[in-house]
This record gives structure tokens, sequence and C-alpha cells, in this order.
């Protein structure tokens, strides 16, 4: 079981308001993920849920009980700091132990579930090392290690592969899915990358200064952004924005088209444009064309396109894939 | 990002290095040589360097005029005393100033510093009077006292910069991990700040050891520490350079020697924060 409810939660500190009020469900085994850019209280958020800080007001039930007072050990929460806040002094095996320890358990039972838990984590060679002894991923698992251990209601990471280098931080995502998958136990991560959200959550959280901007699956984010902050947000690259003319033609205020869904020619098409970077990727090109009457547009393209810098280009959205916003941001449906 | 070093480089900043250090040495060194002349010898110009008589009658004698042991405990007893009285208010004070700071942390760490910038002799008297008339004077534990608050600060500051190191993310791990106060400070806390409190440890029993104002001008016999020891030497004996030079060596001697055995604690504790 491992079901956390908030109900108007809200964090000040001074004057200072982090999140206003925020309702929130997450059921028991999904994988949410809390993302938003720095700033906009998505860290706060999980601290909260933690019971790192305390609230400023409402409520936090986890498991139907109210924990909203109870202090972080009590809450049956296991946390993932994006530091990985390793015991320096301490060995992996009593680094991983150390909840055990704490809640008092038997020595011949720490020792199974330690080894257990390494060997879930391909840490068994390292039981004897100190954290510094190890490198990045491997302190990274420990962390997870120490989490898992003791099995709790639920995982709450923090930004957890933010200090990894890019091949390593798409290892552990995969690491990390496949743990959910294991175990299946609600899992809380905060991260500020929109790849991870989309490839990691059941359900993403799109905050934005302290409100929740839209909850949702990560396709229904993709396809049906509640807002022009959503739909900036989730995707990548970002979706291209149009005022004007080129909005007015759809009955909008601002209509937005993602680069994969605008449709090249060099001969005709709705807006033509200068082509200005190409970036070549190899299986795509990205290309940022200054359109007429709209600014810089970004489109994707096939790996093999031969346009070049100054080249003119003409651009179609393609048919049911615009997205429509009034005056306050809003999508039209 | 890795620099080269020319060689030319290398050897003038190793001849400056090394002329400090014999230039810092030289004095002591002197001393020691010295407390091995006789008295002739000692005062004579030009001075001899290793070729001499070399003597210990100047031990002999400081030993047999003075009781060395005497002082030497009461040394002990002020230094390791106020030191570890000043680590039990310090540690407390800085770790709720490095862990729960206030606005105003900065300012009360900068206040606790400008104590140290008020000259002593400026509060000599009214520190004199109220040790007469509370009958600390020429006693240990009047010492311990003022030396407590003499070197506080410095505990407080040394403490509070280890302790700054500490991550905080570490200890909210311990809280989520489930260990209490209690738990997080022997669990956790305290085994990672001990470099830290060694260090401080040794720097103030070496400060404490060697001051020379109060220890001097708050006792007379008594409780009079090797400072005291040696000056004992100084004023009324005028010019017995080697049995001054004997009394210093072995009033030196012992801090000397821990000095020597944990320079790697104290060089830690001195850049520490600095260079990283």
């Amino acid at each position: 079981m491992g079901s956390i409810t908030l109900q108007n939660v809200a964090k000040h500190f001074g004057e200072h308001v982090v999140i206003p009020s925020l309702d929130l469900v997450i059921n028991d085994g999904e994988f949410v993920v809390f993302v938003g850019p720095s700033g906009c209280g998505k860290s706060t958020l999980l601290r909260l849920i933690a019971g790192l800080e305390d609230v400023s007001g409402g409520q936090i039930i986890i498991n139907g009980r109210d924990a909203t007072d109870l202090p972080p050990a009590k809450r049956g929460l296991s946390m993932v700091f994006q530091s990985y806040a390793l015991y320096p002094h301490m060995s992996v095996r009593s680094n991983i132990g150390f909840p055990l320890k704490m809640a008092g358990e038997d020595k011949a039972v720490i020792d199974k579930k330690v080894t257990d838990a390494a060997s879930v984590l391909n840490l068994t060679d390292y039981l004897d090392r100190k954290p510094r002894q190890l490198s990045g991923g491997q302190r990274q698992r420990v962390a997870i290690g120490r989490a898992i251990v003791r099995q709790p209601d639920a995982f709450l990471f923090d930004e957890p592969l933010s200090n990894l280098d890019a091949a390593l931080r798409v290892n552990m995502r995969l690491e990390i899915s496949e743990l959910h998958q294991k175990l299946k136990t609600t899992m809380v991560y905060v991260t500020h990358d929109q790849v991870e959200a989309m490839t990691m959550a059941d359900k993403i959280v799109v905050l934005n200064k302290g409100r929740v901007e839209q909850v949702g699956s990560p396709l229904e984010l993709y396809h049906h952004p509640d807002n022009m902050f959503v739909a900036g947000f989730i995707g990548s690259p970002r979706m291209n924005f149009a005022t004007g003319d080129k909005a007015a033609a759809y009955n909008a205020r601002t209509i937005g088209v993602r680069p994969e869904h605008l449709t090249l020619s060099t001969t005709d098409g709705a807006w033509r444009g200068t082509v200005g970077v190409a970036e070549h990727l190899g299986s795509d090109t990205f290309l940022h064309i200054t359109v007429d009457g709209v600014g810089l547009v970004t489109a994707r393209a096939g790996g093999d396109v031969p346009l070049r810098h100054g080249d003119t280009v003409f651009l179609t959205p393609e048919e049911g894939r615009v997205h429509r916003f009034n005056e306050t941001g809003a999508s039209i449906r | 990002m890795a620099q080269t070093v020319s060689k030319e480089r290398k050897i003038i900043v190793t001849v400056i290095a090394w002329s400090i250090g014999i230039a810092l040495f030289f004095p002591i060194f002197w001393t020691i040589l010295t407390s091995f002349k006789t008295e002739a010898e000692a005062i004579a110009s030009p001075p001899s360097l290793f070729f001499f008589d070399w003597t210990t009658e100047n031990y002999a004698e400081v030993q047999s005029r003075s009781n060395y042991f005497g002082h030497f405990m009461n040394s002990v007893v002020i230094s390791l005393g106020s030191t570890l009285l000043g680590l039990l208010i310090a540690i407390p004070a800085a770790w709720a100033m490095a862990f729960s700071p206030t606005p105003r942390t900065k300012d009360v760490l900068m206040w606790m510093l400008s104590t140290k910038m008020l000259p002593p002799v400026g509060v000599l008297v009214p520190m004199y009077l109220i040790f007469r008339s509370v009958g600390l004077l020429d006693t240990r534990i009047g010492l311990v006292l003022v030396l407590t608050l003499i070197n506080l600060p410095i505990i407080v500051w040394m403490l509070y910069t280890y302790f700054k190191e500490i991550p905080g993310e570490i200890l909210e791990a311990s809280r989520m991990d489930g260990a209490s106060l209690m738990k997080e400070i022997i669990y956790v806390l305290t085994p990672m700040a001990v470099p830290g409190i060694a260090s401080t440890l040794l720097l103030n029993i070496i400060l404490a050891w060697n001051e020379a104002f109060w220890t001097l001008n708050l006792t007379a016999s008594k409780a009079a520490p090797l400072t005291a020891f040696i000056a004992s030497y100084s004023s009324p004996e005028g010019l017995f350079y080697a049995k001054l030079s004997a009394a210093s060596t072995m009033a030196i001697a012992p801090i000397l020697i821990l000095g020597w055995f944990s320079q790697k604690q104290l060089v830690r504790g001195l850049t520490f924060g600095a260079v990283k």
C-alpha cells in the first residue's frame, strides 16, 4: 500500500509563497513524476511529503492516515537525494543497512536484507568499500539500496540523476524503471528534465510557480496539453507558437505546432521561411527557420534533408495537429 | 587545470619556502642550542654554532632551583581544562549556528570574533579586581575560566566552519532513515565531525599552553604554569641566557612534541575550508 493524498497543501517561507494551495492524489503503485522549471516548487513539494519541511496549511494523507504532523521516519517513505547523501564514514554495507539498524532489526536480518539489496543492484562486490571509493553511478545505486532495503510504502526521488553524465543517466533511468516494474511500489520522482518525465512516468504532474498546471499520462500531456505552459514544457524540441494572422486562421489567439508536426516543402506550403541553422543529428535534422510573421520556428525533418543555411522553405502544419489557445493561454478544444 | 611549473620557478619557490621555514624555526633552534652552553658562551661574541663545550648543567640547575613538574602540571590542567570546557560550550553553539542558522547568525559570529580585537590589557584591571574579590587569583580554576573565555571565539569559529562542511542532506537522509536526534548525533554527526573537533582541540591546547598575558598577570606561584616558570628566569636573573634558554626549552618541549605528532591534523584544521 502506498497511496499519498495532498489536500490544500500550502507552503510559505515567511512572506514568500512557494506553494499557494495544492491538491493531488498519488495512487498505490504509481510512478509519478513532478516536473517543472527550477523554482517551481517541485522539490519543496517532495520535501513536504517526506516530512523534511512542515506544511503551512493543508493535509498530507499517506495510506489513509493523516501524516501531516508525523516526523519523516514515521511516514513509511524512503528518499533518494540529489547528492546521494551517503554516510561517508560508513561502508556500503553499513550505509544500506542503516535504516534497518535504526529500526532495531536483528543483525542476521540486516545482513540478509543488505545482501539481497546489493545483489539486486549489482553492488555485491563493493559492500566493504567506502562511498568515496565508488563511481557516481555506484553511489547512486547505494542510495537506492538504502531506500529499498526497508521496503517502504513509497520512494521519493529528488532529481537523483542530475549529478550523472549523460550516458549513465540513460542507464540509471532504465534501472529505476525496471526497479519499479519489479517492486511495484509507489514512486514519486522530481526532475526538471521533461525527457526523464516522459520516459519514466505513469503520471506526470506539471508544476509552475507552485501550482499544478496539468496531471496526466505522458502521452495525454503531449497530445492534449491544457495550456500553453504545458504545451511548451512537454516535448523536445519545444512546441512552436504563433499569434496574429497565422493564429486567426485557426480561430485562436495563439496556435502551437510541434516541430515534428510540420511538413516541409521547397515549393509550396502555408508558411514561407528561410533556414537559419540546420542541426544534423544523423537520425533527424532540426531546422531553425525564420518564418515571416511568426519568428523563429523549429521543424523536424529526416536525417538526410539537404537543406542548408539561407535556403527558402515552406512549412505546413499537419491537419489535426495544431493546438489552439485562447487569450489566457488555455487550450481551446 | 594542470599547470606546468618550470624548473627555475620550482627552485625559486623551494628556496623561498626553506628560507621562511628556517627563519621561523631559528629562534627555537637557537634557544635549544643556547641551553646547552655555559653562561659565558651564551653571551660570547661572535657566538659559536656547534663548537662549544656541550653541557647539561643548566637543566640540572633549573630543575634544582624551581619546581618544573608543578608548573608543567599547571600548564596541562589549564590548557586541557580550558580547551575541554570551551569545546563543551562551543560544540552546541556551533552546531546550532551551522545547522539552524538565523538571519543574525553571521552577526553573532562577527561579534564573538570582535572580542578578540580588544587589547587584553584594557580589561586587566577590572579582571584582576574581580578575580581578587571572588578569590580566583592564583587558582587553576580561575585560569581555566579566563582562558576558556579568551579562546572560545576561536573554538566556535573553527567548529562552525567544520560543521558547515557537513552537508545538510546527509542529516536529512538519516532522519528519513529513522534516526532519532540522539542516534543522528551518535552515528552520523559525531563520526563526521571528529576530525574537526580533534584539530580544534589540538590547536586550542597549543594556544592555551602558550598564553602568557593572563597566566602571568593572574598567578603568583600556586597556579603558575610554564609561562610563569620561564618568566621567573628572565626578570630576576637578568642576563643568564643559558638558564633562561634551558627553562624555555623545557617549557616548549611538550607542546612541540604534541605539535609534531599532530601536524597533519593541525594543518588540516588551519586550512579547512580554504583548500578543498
